[in-house]
């Protein structure tokens, strides 16, 4: 870790005033930490912004707002959001360990980078971590990593699970920054690679993120799926965020979104319509996982994955809308 | 004192002595002595000792695989604030010294053998500045002209027999196979695998003038000690090692690494102590690891199910001129029947760090594979996986003829049998399906050789009625603390709570350090001897016979006399040293403990993945020391089949050879959601043969086939057959049935 | 800036790089918190922050201004152990010990989450208040790495906690 001055923001202007002149925002610090730790993350100048209030959940019209310093223990622990968006929660509870979502921010967890091997050793070639110097990963060890929205720069996946629960109940991210506030889809949130894997996500320079909203409850079925080599903490091989609602026998409203299996969170509107209006059936989820996978690519180490998410969401469209869910 | 034994083990001690003790200590489950202090945070592990002016040094790794230091540019980092040294002592080692080697391993840091080596140490007032300074230091490399290749399968690889390891040749294998009733020859494939004891390798080095004392986390002390000094150049004697506490170890800890060699050269040169840690990275990167196998079994059956031919090869590596090949055919030598025999490891040279032991080296691996491929023979004759193996237990060691000193392995699948329900196993996979899940059930046999080494102990005796045991023992988990009070509070007649032990300092008399699954049988075996003298001593105080003699809480009777113990010793403690050493009963006995696994896993009908559901151990290994630490062992056995199993394999770049999951984030140790409430049954046993305490060694069986168990539940579970461990998802999604398909399957 | 550790008032340290897990083990001697990865995947490092259970290894020790923070040593000394403590022995729900601070520390807050009504990954009805069971303990446990594999041990030591005196009952039927 190399030295750095870290200040101490006491309220969101304040934070926002250190940003502008180059700091980088502190929270929780679960992931900065690490990567400052290896060098992979530099700052020699952090500003906490533990201190700016942004830890409120209120309720915004019919939907809710959860701050940005709001820990991702205490999102998942709140009764409205395990009520009315339980994908959410039970997103936030798959991922990492109590001891981790007790620290780690609901905007810090959106900014997670990562865990990419050759992105994490500073020995290694990493476009995302030092521009230029190529992609480890493409022809390395690439079982972790993404088959959607990769390019010959990166094909890094971003790790986390929350992030795909907002994506797949339309939330939204908001921020401030020098020139005022925005609102952000959560799928607009965060970058392919591209030829610029440096940046994961569109946030601005000296923006900050300060909360995230939640439209009013869809009130369908909602199954978070993570599959990963260990029953728990550890990242996703590929995770399934479903949103789902069933008439008369048909799925008459869905949203599908999917994680570590592209470079981002993964949502594709035409699985989507793939499903609507149509009777659940085991052809027809895998109708809907050739559209999702059309253009999925593998590298390897990660061919696995193309298989392992046309099953995942066959599983997850099972457990969802056929009359006998199967339950482990 | 004179006893009616030499040293060396040469015959089996029939006397049974702690069967006739009346204590009653031996085998109950005692808690661990030293537990309140591991459960309030009180015990001083080997970062924690508190050195006035200790700096801090950080190593720095390679960043090539193979080649030579040109040029380190300390400059810039000894203008950083707080950096007092960049240190590339010829010194230092390359490589981790081996199990035992009470020699230097390779030194010279300038020349890289493998991604990862350290080459330097940065020295430090602070850790913080200790750790930006190793990151910042700059190291110029030319590459190795001739470099070794990185992948034990390159055709490039020079492939040894090891020097230890003659194949074993008998009859004609492939005449055997060809004629069989039924023959299987599979090819099978384990990963390397990381120690990754939970305490990362740490040493401070303080000297005292010429004498150096080493707080360390360290295994073998008695070798450890050799080793350093070796290094240093300096007498054994100079050294001091300290090491109460050990935060695991499970191979990794046998001979002094890296940072041992870097702290003392550090501290000599800035004439500070100084305290190296590893990160976490840099132990999985550069301490040890298990090599991967490539294995080949192939067996021959007759009709009636008994094995004809029997052959496991193995392909395994390690870096140039190291002894160390992993004995992976070690079990397979003794366990199972067939005249027609070959068993032979090869060793790849390789660029990757030393590959050494691992927690049961040898049998940790070919047992998985070997009790894969057995379920492999029994489903090809149609016969029951359990009455196979009972069907093959051979008379005496196949070859070579010795007798087996004690086998409960019929006993064992029969107890594990009952208490897991295998007679409600469906004999064909894909018939149990629960929900989303296929459920399945495995068995294997568990065998690992036992093993005595050299040990001695001290037993002091005081005149109130108290008793201290001092030897050099290291306790890393094992439970020395607790089972060395026993034995000396059992055979002196003392309840536990007047018997202290103290270990894990090089001042105390040599044990056999913790490894092998020896420290128990080696260095308890010592003690009981100590305790013996002392008995003499106290019989002829008493005025009877030694053989007469009865200690009991405090009290010493026979040959109708009767007298308090203390009353005995009065003003000078007695003090007696034992010892003992391996002899002609290592020779003339095949000593090895037995067990059976039985696992029940769930495998996710959709994506692949597996649970272990239940899982039940039973185990015959001598006599039971204490219960409760003995099944604790064979616990963490099984729960390490569980991660070799599933999910640990260590992944290497075959680029540069640098390993790519080199932290615990992403090289997968079982967590508790992956370890289900394990069943352990332990069986009555005595081995006259393996020691005089009547007991074999236990530290290490849980592992030894707990994970073809499991590999086996899996195929039972689901009809897939993996023979690449660990059997992850990826490997099984493929060939699941479809999870639609209408069900043949009976649903729970 | 202070924060409070046990009960007493500390000055936080000057090096802004300094992680509360180092402030504890180096600067205030509290060596029970243990040093196992440094980077949040092995849970050796777990203290009560506000009663909160937390990785001190990536926290700033900075970023605890005025915080109440509770080690292993508050929990219960090896003179007067507290019942998870005891439990953890009786149950020998350790074997080398490293992880072992950590452990209970982690199961200390675990039991308060519990009462609290949080739900897990594994917790049926993500809405309603969680239901004791073995698989419940596990997966709450699941960020405490034990290389010795203890996990039956000091799952069977948090069992019997909480079935003694915990606020909550282990749900028999549901962990069978």
């Amino acid at each position: 870790m190399k030295a750095f001055t870290l200040d101490h923001a006491a309220d969101a202007q304040d934070a926002l005033d250190a940003l502008g002149a180059g700091a980088t925002a502190i929270a929780g610090g679960t992931n900065l930490v690490d990567l400052m730790k290896l060098q992979i993350a530099a700052p020699d100048r952090l500003v906490s912004i533990r201190r700016t209030g942004l830890d409120q959940i209120a309720p915004d019209g019919e939907g809710l707002r959860i701050g940005a310093l709001v820990t991702n223990a205490d999102c998942a622990a709140d009764g409205r959001v395990r009520r009315d968006w339980p994908l959410l929660a039970q997103a936030i509870l798959a991922g990492a360990s109590p001891q981790l979502r007790n620290r780690a921010t609901t905007g810090g967890n959106l900014c997670q980078r990562t865990r990419c091997g050759y992105f994490y050793d500073t020995t290694q070639a990493c476009n995302k971590r030092a521009p230029g110097t190529g992609c480890g990963a493409l022809g390395g060890f690439n079982r972790i990593h993404a088959v959607l929205g990769t390019s010959d720069a990166c094909i890094a996946t971003y790790p986390g699970d929350m992030a795909v629960a907002l994506l797949a109940l339309d939330a939204e991210v908001l921020t401030q920054g020098p020139d005022g506030e925005r609102t952000i889809p959560v799928g607009q949130f965060h970058r392919q690679p591209g030829d610029d894997p440096s940046r994961d996500n569109t946030l601005l320079p000296g923006e900050l993120i300060t909360g995230v909203r939640l439209p009013a409850p869809s009130g369908g079925m909602q199954i978070y799926r993570k599959v990963r080599d260990r029953a728990s903490y550890a990242f996703a091989l590929v995770s399934v965020a479903a949103d789902l609602a069933m008439e008369d026998g048909r799925i008459a409203r869905c949203a599908l979104a999917f994680g570590s299996l592209g470079t981002v969170p993964w949502r594709d509107r035409a699985v989507e319509q793939a499903l609507v209006g149509e009777t659940p059936s085991p052809a027809l989820f895998d109708k809907a996982a050739d559209v999702l996978l059309r253009d999925a690519r593998g590298f390897g180490e990660n061919d696995f994955k193309i298989v392992l998410a046309r099953r995942a969401l066959a599983a997850t469209l099972a457990e969802a809308t056929l009359s006998n869910p199967a339950k482990g | 004192m004179r006893l009616p034994f030499s040293d060396m083990y040469n015959r089996p001690d029939e006397r049974n002595l702690l069967d006739r003790t009346g204590q009653g200590l031996i085998g109950k489950p005692l808690d661990r002595p030293e537990g309140p202090l591991k459960v309030s945070g009180a015990a001083t592990y080997s970062a924690e000792w508190n050195l006035p002016n200790c700096a801090e040094g950080v190593l720095v790794l390679a960043s090539i695989p193979q080649g030579t230091v040109r040029e380190i540019h300390a400059d810039p980092v000894l203008a950083m604030p707080g950096v007092m040294a960049v240190i590339a002592d010829k010194a230092m080692v390359r490589r981790s010294a081996q199990g035992t080697a009470g020699k230097a391993p390779a030194q010279d840091v300038t020349t890289v053998e493998y991604f990862g080596q350290p080459v330097a140490v940065v020295v430090a007032e602070t850790f913080e500045q200790a750790r930006d300074a190793a990151l910042a230091l700059r190291v110029d490399y030319d590459p190795a002209e001739k470099p070794v290749p990185l992948d034990p399968e390159s055709p490039q690889a020079e492939v040894e027999t090891p020097s230890d390891s003659k194949p074993i040749e008998g009859g004609d294998l492939d005449a055997a196979m060809r004629e069989a009733a039924f023959a299987i020859d599979v090819s099978y494939d384990t990963p390397g695998h990381a120690s990754a004891a939970m305490e990362p390798h740490v040493t401070i080095a303080e000297w005292q003038d010429d004498r150096l004392i080493l707080r360390g986390s360290y295994q073998m002390l008695s070798h450890n000690v050799k080793e350093i000094a070796d290094c240093l150049s300096i007498k054994p004697d100079k050294v001091r090692i300290i090491a109460p506490y050990v935060g695991g170890g499970f191979g990794s800890k046998l001979g002094i690494t890296h940072e041992a060699v870097a702290a003392a050269v550090a501290a000599r040169e800035i004439g500070r102590p100084v305290r190296v840690v590893m990160t976490r990275q840099q132990v999985f990167q550069t301490v040890m690891r298990r090599s991967e196998t490539r294995q080949r079994v192939r067996l021959a059956a007759d009709a009636g199910g008994r094995i004809v031919g029997l052959g496991h090869e193995a392909l395994v590596s390690n870096l140039p001129q190291e002894d160390f090949a992993e004995p992976v055919t070690q079990a397979t030598e003794f366990l199972y029947g067939g005249d027609n025999r070959l068993l032979k490891v090869e060793v790849a040279r390789i660029s990757r760090l030393t590959a050494g032991s691992v927690r049961a080296p040898g049998e940790a691996v070919g047992m998985q594979v070997l009790e894969a491929a057995m379920d492999e023979l029994a489903e090809a004759i149609g016969m029951d996986p359990i009455e196979l193996r009972k069907r093959n237990l051979p008379a005496t060691v196949p070859v070579e003829g010795t007798p087996y000193s004690s086998r409960m392995l019929v006993e064992a699948l029969e107890a594990g049998a009952k208490a897991f329900g295998w007679d409600r196993r469906q004999p064909t996979p894909c018939q149990t399906r629960e929900g989303d899940w296929w459920i399945g059930h495995g068995v294997a046999s568990a065998a690992r050789v036992n093993m005595m080494v050299p040990a001695e102990a001290r037993v002091t005796l005081n005149p109130d009625g108290s008793a201290l045991v001092e030897t050099d023992q290291t306790d890393i988990g094992t439970g020395s603390y607790a089972i060395l009070g026993q034995i000396a509070g059992e055979m002196l007649g003392l309840p536990i709570e007047r018997v202290k032990v103290e270990l894990g300092d090089t001042r105390l008399p040599a044990g056999a350090g913790s490894g092998g699954s020896f420290g128990a049988i080696s260095t308890g075996s010592a003690v009981m001897r100590a305790c013996e003298a002392i008995r003499e001593t106290l019989a002829k105080k008493l005025g009877c016979e030694a053989e007469e003699l009865q200690l009991k809480d405090g009290v010493a009777s026979g040959g109708g006399k009767q007298q308090p113990i203390a009353g005995l010793v009065q003003e000078k403690p007695l003090a007696e040293t034992g010892s003992i050493k391996p002899g002609k009963t290592a020779k003339d006995f095949s000593q090895a403990s037995y067990g059976a696994f039985f696992a029940e896993v769930a495998v996710h009908a959709f994506t692949g993945e597996t649970r272990v559901r239940r899982m039940t151990g039973a185990f015959g290994f001598g006599r039971v020391l204490n219960a409760k630490t003995a099944r604790s062992q064979c616990l963490g056995g099984m729960v390490w089949g569980i991660g070799s199993a599933l999910t640990e394999e260590l992944a290497f770049d075959l680029r540069d050879g640098h390993l790519v999951n080199h932290d615990l984030a992403e090289y997968h140790v079982p967590v508790h959601a992956d370890v289900p409430a394990i069943e352990v049954i332990l069986l009555e046993e005595r081995d006259a043969a393996a020691s005089p305490l009547q007991a074999k060694g236990v530290g290490e069986l849980g592992i030894c086939g707990a994970a073809g168990a499991i590999a086996n539940a899996i195929h039972n579970a689901c009809g897939v057959r993996v023979r690449s461990f660990p059997l992850t998802l990826d490997k099984l999604i493929d060939q699941l049935p479809d999870p639609f398909a209408p069900a043949t399957a009976k649903v729970a | 800036m202070h924060a409070r550790v046990n009960g007493t008032e500390h000055p936080l340290p000057h090096d802004s790089r300094r992680t509360l897990l180092d402030w504890l083990r180096e600067d205030l001697g509290l060596t029970g918190t243990k040093k196992g990865c440094d980077h949040g995947q092995c849970g050796a490092c777990t203290v009560l922050v506000d009663g909160r259970r937390i990785n001190s290894c990536l926290s700033l020790a900075q970023l605890h201004d005025g915080d109440a923070i509770e080690t292993i040593e508050a929990i219960g000394s090896a003179d007067a152990l507290a019942p998870l403590q005891r439990a953890f022995v009786a149950h020998d729900g350790f074997q080398c010990g490293y992880c072992t601070p950590g452990q209970i520390c982690s199961a200390t807050a675990l039991m308060s989450e519990l009462a609290e009504g949080w739900a897990s990954a594994v917790t049926e009805d993500i809405a309603a208040a969680p239901v004791v069971t073995r698989a419940e303990l596990q997966e709450r446990m699941s960020g405490n790495l034990c290389r010795c594999g203890a996990y039956s041990n000091i799952i069977a030591a948090l069992e019997e906690v909480i079935a003694a005196e915990g606020p909550l009952r282990i749900d028999a039927e549901a962990s069978a």
